[in-house]
């Protein structure tokens, strides 16, 4: 079911919150006091306590304003603002612009502040320490804010570490709370249909070869054997309805297959060599890239509207013939895909014209029959490579929609925009099938879970979510970076999640506890693209600081401390291994890596448009 | 309103303050506050993020007001900086762009703008295995610095990924940055061998694809076919990858010069010079360590006493001349206050010069020497020995015919004297030009003198008017300067002569549209009108069309896709470096149109200029090269078949090479 997402709360029930108050020149005092007190505090005690800062912080700033004491508010803000955490400083300028009552009304970043109770987690000790400061100090003003507008996750136990909350916080509403990330995941992979792969290299046999899915038969070759024993971690078969396999994704799959036993093993010793792809005369103008799964379509989504879909094989991209043409032909004849081709409409290049705002978004159909893109305009279209025209205008989302994907078994995408949701659709479908609300801010990045049940969202609150396809609920939500997610991949194996933000740092994700299991640090701007080998071994990187990097991946995941505590607390210690994990480092000139994709064999492609300075 | 809101955040992205002083920059006195809050808002950034560019653009901020329901200004659109102003009058404030009135005329006389190049993909390789290959495509593997800084401390230099990696792994060029298991391998036989790391290392080991390369330029560059030659320079002149096998250039320069010298074989001397120009022109390479080795060899050029085998018919001038402009650039580059290369070397110039028994020779070379370091030293040493040198050129001119080659020099060594003064006395002199006056100061060349100072004063006034016309065609023609050297149309016969000064051509393009400020020899800057009326404006297209045929060819390069890694890793590099043909040679195949891109590349980006700049050429063809465009391309040999020297220069030339230095050798 959809639910309506402009519902947005009243806002003067919202702020009149705010109305009961005390003197708003104690408020300076209430603060250095509290201040005072966690700063005198035991040491295990000042990193969890010191989380107390910026909520009470905004939340005495605009209770300030809203009763109109706007001098006390400007002084307020100009004497502790310097105190917050530097992640918090893009808010804090949108807070600075809040200096009259009226100009909260309809600011959202205000509004979020107010619905979402900013989520903190303290230790029971740390938090009964608090408690009885407060009301010894009869500090009731403070009290009420963290009764009010603060939820206060309490946990037993020996306090965090200044590391472990550091690499927790960062997000706009706080940590998310332990419960969120509690609910199961299904993060195994679906069984792979079963494909009679013709063990020599006859291609013609395979198209004959029935191959009915969800049939368990013994396994004939070794090649793709991984998927074929249920998965204890996968969902159900049908959890999600998915489409048939037709023929042609069957050869493709055979295809894959082939490419596979050619597949390079990649390791740290052996790593992967990088054809990068530059877009040259763009201007400035490439906003997306897509590539094929087959290596063969790469598809740019330009400032100027268009989307334009290059052919990289020596086979060029054809239209099918007008109708009057088509039906000339024998229908009956073995060739008739290639007769229905048109000879004369051959080049490498065709142009989308349709959308009428910067292309945001790019996505090929796993077949390759269809590319999905999101524009400005506040639609996807969802264009034909057969005709290479627009087939559908989904609209819905009315705001500029930053990302789009398909889902890996065709059928089903997801867009995510500025309007703050991420929806699925189903290609036949005109109006979405979920909506998944949740994000604070916009949702920069959305990508489906190999199993196609899940999607995940990065969004400019700095909280990456995972979505369950089958009801829309929000299964986990991952905080911790500390700037806007424009990046996201999910490990082959569906296990991991790797994400790329403004902040210039790749965190890792164990979907199945829930928890960051890595940090990798290195790049100087933000994360762009990232993407797992096909065998997981390698995550490459792309970023707006024209490097591609190589991070053993293998290693990564390997010693991951998840026993009983770190699981039940969510408690982490991430190891400081980034140099050790980095393998490579490779310099563009001046071109921003806005795409990365393994080819079947194991070939890095990257792409991205030069930008001289 | 305005004190209201002096928030000092440290990092917003555009504090009001700043936001309204440059508003006051631009005449608007008030900015209203909620303006500074919305011009300074997020959303626009968003938009730049999500378009993937580091620079917010007026659209973003369309977009962005589109986003809060307000409506854009429509018509503002600029990649780039937008100097527009404000006005108002009848109750109305206008914001505009500031627009220059245009002649029609001019505007229909300047040639079409080129259409703007279509957007095309174009492939290569970033790494392979784990190696960066020093292809142009990539940023040099160490850049000019830290090969300063392995130049001026090499103990200090023990960078390891930036080292040896290639070599030692047999990969080929050094990777930028080594994975981090080479670089701790590394460290420790770095820190042990302490000799070791006297010199530094890069001088001793070659990979065998480098001493391959190493082998093919350089016979490439002494052989006999101009169109490999062309290739061959050209990649010395761009290639990001050769600062390991800079020593070896080095010494097979000199080694060559001195050689050849002996040899009297002008043509190799040539040749030799150009790859100088060539190693001059490759910005990533860090030259100043070879600086000792290369300019006695540059020196020799310029004053040598005899440089070819028949002095009274080669054109050995051209070779001096050629020469004694790159001593300039060196010069020009080079010279500090504490390796004074540029007083040495005038000292050297002008002792031979002061010389009585200097032979004509020598002596032009000297003044050749001189008059390209620019208009103060002519001002300040060459001015003031008119008089005295005149007499000795009258004396052999007008005396008793002694010796042809004596005229023949006394003659050049006029027409020498007479192209360079004549600028700058043009300069210093008030116009009115008196033939009486000039021959009391300067003596017998005080007329002829007299007579270029006006012809000078003639030109710099057409000059001057071409100016004021168009800024257009001024930018247009900035490649072709050096080339105006060249084809004086003066006293002296072509032949020979046309060859340096082209030799220039390709390589200055090349340079200038990588480094901002192309290293100009000091042409006086009344000369290429002279030129660009002379050789037209086809010579102007010719070398824009050198980038042309590269971007939409270039999408045909996906080779890479499908296939795996190539297993011959060095052909990559090889191919792509080597073949860097411009469009006219035609066997270069798509190899050399990936270079090309490449090289035009940056000025894309600095349309400023107007659309004609450097940047996007029009669609002309690589399968079909005008012979003009190839000629201006090559050095201008082909076009004048008979112009490389004699024909016994050639085998016997490379009969002859030097390197007894061990380095590999040209075949013979």
């Amino acid at each position: 079911g959809s639910v309506a997402v402009e519902d947005q709360p009243d806002v003067s029930a919202v702020l009149s919150a705010y109305n009961q108050q005390g003197d708003p020149t104690m408020y300076e005092e209430y603060y250095s006091g509290l201040k005072h007190f966690i700063e005198c505090s035991l040491d295990c005690h000042r990193a969890e306590l010191s989380q107390l800062f910026y909520p009470l912080f905004v939340h005495m700033y605009l209770e300030l304003v809203y009763n109109q004491h706007e001098n006390e508010a400007k002084s307020f803000f100009e004497k502790f603002h310097g105190d917050q955490e530097c992640y918090y400083q893009d808010d804090l300028r949108v807070l600075s612009s809040l200096t009259k009552k009226e100009h909260m009304k309809g600011n959202e970043t205000m509004l979020d502040f107010r619905t979402s109770k900013f989520v903190l987690r303290i230790s029971r000790d740390s938090y009964q320490l608090l408690k009885r400061h407060l009301q010894e100090k009869q500090n009731n003003q403070i009290w009420n804010i963290v009764q009010e507008h603060l939820y206060i996750d309490i946990f037993d136990g020996m306090p965090r570490s200044k590391q472990q909350i550091d690499a927790m916080v960062g997000s706009l509403a706080g940590e998310a709370k332990r419960e969120a990330n509690k609910s199961k995941v299904f993060f195994g992979l679906l069984k792979e249909p079963e494909i009679e792969v013709p063990l020599d290299d006859e291609d013609e046999e395979g198209e004959n070869e029935e191959g009915k899915p969800k049939k368990k038969k013994p396994k004939k070759d070794s090649i793709g054997s991984k998927s074929k024993k249920q998965d204890p971690n996968a969902p159900p078969q049908n959890r999600i309805p998915l489409p048939e396999l037709k023929d042609s994704d069957k050869l493709d799959k055979i295809m894959n297959m082939k490419e596979t036993t050619k597949r390079v093993r990649l390791g740290p010793d052996c790593l992967p060599s990088i054809c990068f792809y530059t877009f040259l005369n763009a201007y400035q103008g490439l906003t997306a890239v897509d590539v094929t799964d087959d290596s063969s379509l790469i598809a740019g989504g330009f400032a100027d509207s268009t989307v334009r879909v290059w052919s990289v094989t020596p086979k060029k991209l054809r239209s099918v013939k007008q109708a009057s043409d088509l039906s000339l032909i024998d229908k009956e004849s073995d060739d008739v895909l290639e007769r229905i081709m048109d000879e004369k409409t051959a080049s490498e290049l065709k142009i989308l014209y349709g959308h009428s705002g910067p292309v945001y978004g790019a996505s090929f159909s796993p077949d390759r029959n269809y590319l999905l893109s999101s524009s400005e305009d506040g639609t996807v279209r969802l264009w034909s490579l057969q005709t290479f025209t627009c087939l559908v205008g989904y609209k819905g989302h009315n705001y500029p929609v930053w990302d789009t994907q398909f889902s890996p078994y065709g059928y089903y995408f997801v867009s995510g925009g500025h309007d703050r949701v991420a929806r699925l659709w189903a290609t036949d479908h005109y109006q979405p099938l979920r909506i998944f609300a949740g994000h604070l801010a916009d949702v920069n990045c959305t990508r489906f879970h190999p199993n196609s049940n899940y999607v995940a969202t990065g969004s400019a609150d700095r909280t990456v979510r995972l979505w369950d396809v089958l009801n829309g609920n929000c299964v986990r939500i991952f905080t911790g970076h500390k700037g806007p997610i424009h990046s996201l991949t999910f490990s082959p194996n569906g296990r991991f999640l790797a994400t790329g933000a403004t902040d210039g740092r790749v965190l890792l994700w164990d979907i199945g506890h829930g928890l960051m299991v890595g940090e990798l640090k290195g790049h100087t701007d933000t994360v762009c693209s990232l993407r797992f080998s096909r065998d997981g071994e390698i995550l490459a990187s792309g970023s707006m600081d024209n490097t591609v990097r190589l991070w053993d991946a293998v290693k990564a995941f390997e010693d991951l401390e998840t026993d009983d505590f770190t699981t039940a607390t969510g408690h982490i210690n991430l190891p400081e291994n980034s140099q050790e994990l980095l393998l490579g480092t490779y310099m563009t000139k001046s071109t921003p890596v806005v795409h990365l994709h393994f080819t079947r064999r194991n070939l890095v492609l990257a792409a991205g448009a030069y930008s001289p300075q | 309103m305005a004190e209201e809101k002096k928030l000092k955040l440290s990092n917003t992205v555009l504090p009001s303050e700043s936001m309204k002083v440059v508003a006051e920059s631009m005449g608007i006195a008030q900015i209203q506050e909620e303006t500074c809050q919305l011009l300074t808002d997020e959303d626009a950034l968003k938009f730049m993020h999500m378009g993937k560019r580091q620079k917010l653009t007026t659209s973003d901020i369309d977009y962005a007001l589109k986003l809060k329901n307000v409506e854009p200004l429509y018509g503002f659109h600029a990649q780039e900086f937008i100097p527009f102003r404000f006005a108002s009058g009848g109750g109305r404030e206008l914001y505009f762009y500031e627009e220059k009135e245009v002649d029609l005329s001019d505007i229909i006389n300047t040639p079409l703008p080129r259409v703007p190049l279509d957007v095309c993909l174009k492939a290569h390789w970033l790494s392979i295995e784990g190696c960066q290959p020093a292809i142009p495509e990539n940023p040099p593997p160490a850049p000019k610095e830290q090969q300063k800084a392995e130049a001026t401390e090499p103990l200090k230099s023990a960078k390891p990924g930036q080292e040896e990696d290639g070599p030692l792994k047999g990969k080929g060029q050094g990777a930028t940055q080594a994975d981090g298991k080479g670089k701790e391998k590394k460290a420790p036989p770095l820190l042990e061998g302490a000799p070791l790391r006297l010199k530094p290392r890069s001088i001793h080991e070659l990979s065998v694809e480098q001493q391959l390369y190493y082998k093919e330029i350089t016979e490439a560059c002494v052989g006999s076919c101009e169109a490999k030659r062309a290739e061959a320079l050209q990649s010395i002149a761009t290639d990001p990858g050769l600062y390991q096998m800079l020593p070896r250039f080095s010494t097979f320069i000199s080694e060559g010069v001195r050689v050849n010298v002996v040899q009297n074989n002008l043509a190799l001397l040539i040749y030799l010079m150009r790859m100088v120009k060539a190693l001059m022109d490759n910005p990533t390479l860090y030259l100043e360590k070879y600086v000792h080795e290369l300019i006695p060899a540059v020196m020799t050029c310029i004053v040598s006493r005899q440089l070819c085998l028949r002095p009274d018919v080669d054109n050995h001038w051209a070779l001096r001349d050629f020469a004694a402009r790159l001593v300039a650039q060196i010069c020009k580059h080079f010279s500090t206050t504490t390796n004074n290369i540029q007083s040495r070397i005038t000292k050297t110039f002008t002792k031979s010069w002061v010389d009585e028994k200097t032979p004509w020779t020598t002596r032009y070379g000297s003044i050749a020497g001189l008059a390209e370091l620019g208009h103060d030293v002519i001002k300040t040493l060459i001015l003031p020995r008119l008089q005295q040198e005149g007499e000795r050129i009258r004396s052999v001119l007008d005396g008793p015919v002694l010796s042809n080659i004596d005229r023949i020099g006394a003659d050049h060594v006029q027409s020498l004297l007479l192209k360079h003064c004549a600028p700058v006395l043009a300069k210093l002199r008030l116009p009115p030009d008196n033939q009486d006056a000039y021959r009391a100061e300067f003596g017998s060349l005080g007329p002829l003198l007299c007579s270029h100072v006006v012809k000078a004063r003639a030109q710099a006034a057409l000059q001057a008017q071409q100016v004021n016309r168009t800024t257009l065609t001024i930018t247009q023609p900035r490649p072709t300067l050096t080339l105006s050297q060249a084809p004086q149309p003066g006293p002296r016969t072509p032949g020979l002569l046309k060859v340096p000064g082209s030799i220039a051509l390709p390589v200055q393009t090349l340079v200038s549209a990588r480094a901002a400020a192309p290293p100009q020899p000091s042409p006086p800057p009344t000369k290429f009108i002279v030129m660009s009326s002379s050789s037209s404006a086809s010579s102007t297209q010719q070398v824009l069309s050198l980038s042309t045929s590269a971007p939409g060819s270039g999408s045909t390069t996906t080779s890479p896709v499908t296939t795996t890694v190539p297993s011959v890793q060095p052909i990559v590099k090889l191919v792509s470096t080597a073949t860097t043909a411009p469009p006219s040679t035609a066997p270069s195949g798509p190899g050399s149109v990936q270079k090309y891109i490449v090289v035009s590349l940056p000025p894309t980006g600095e349309g400023k200029g107007g659309p004609t700049s450097h940047p996007s050429p029009a669609p002309p063809t690589s399968s079909s090269p005008s012979p003009l465009g190839g000629s201006a391309l090559c050095g201008g040999k082909q076009e004048a078949g008979d112009s490389p020297p004699p024909a016994p220069g050639t085998p016997k030339a490379n009969g002859s090479q030097p390197p007894s230095s061990g380095s590999p050798q040209p075949a013979p």
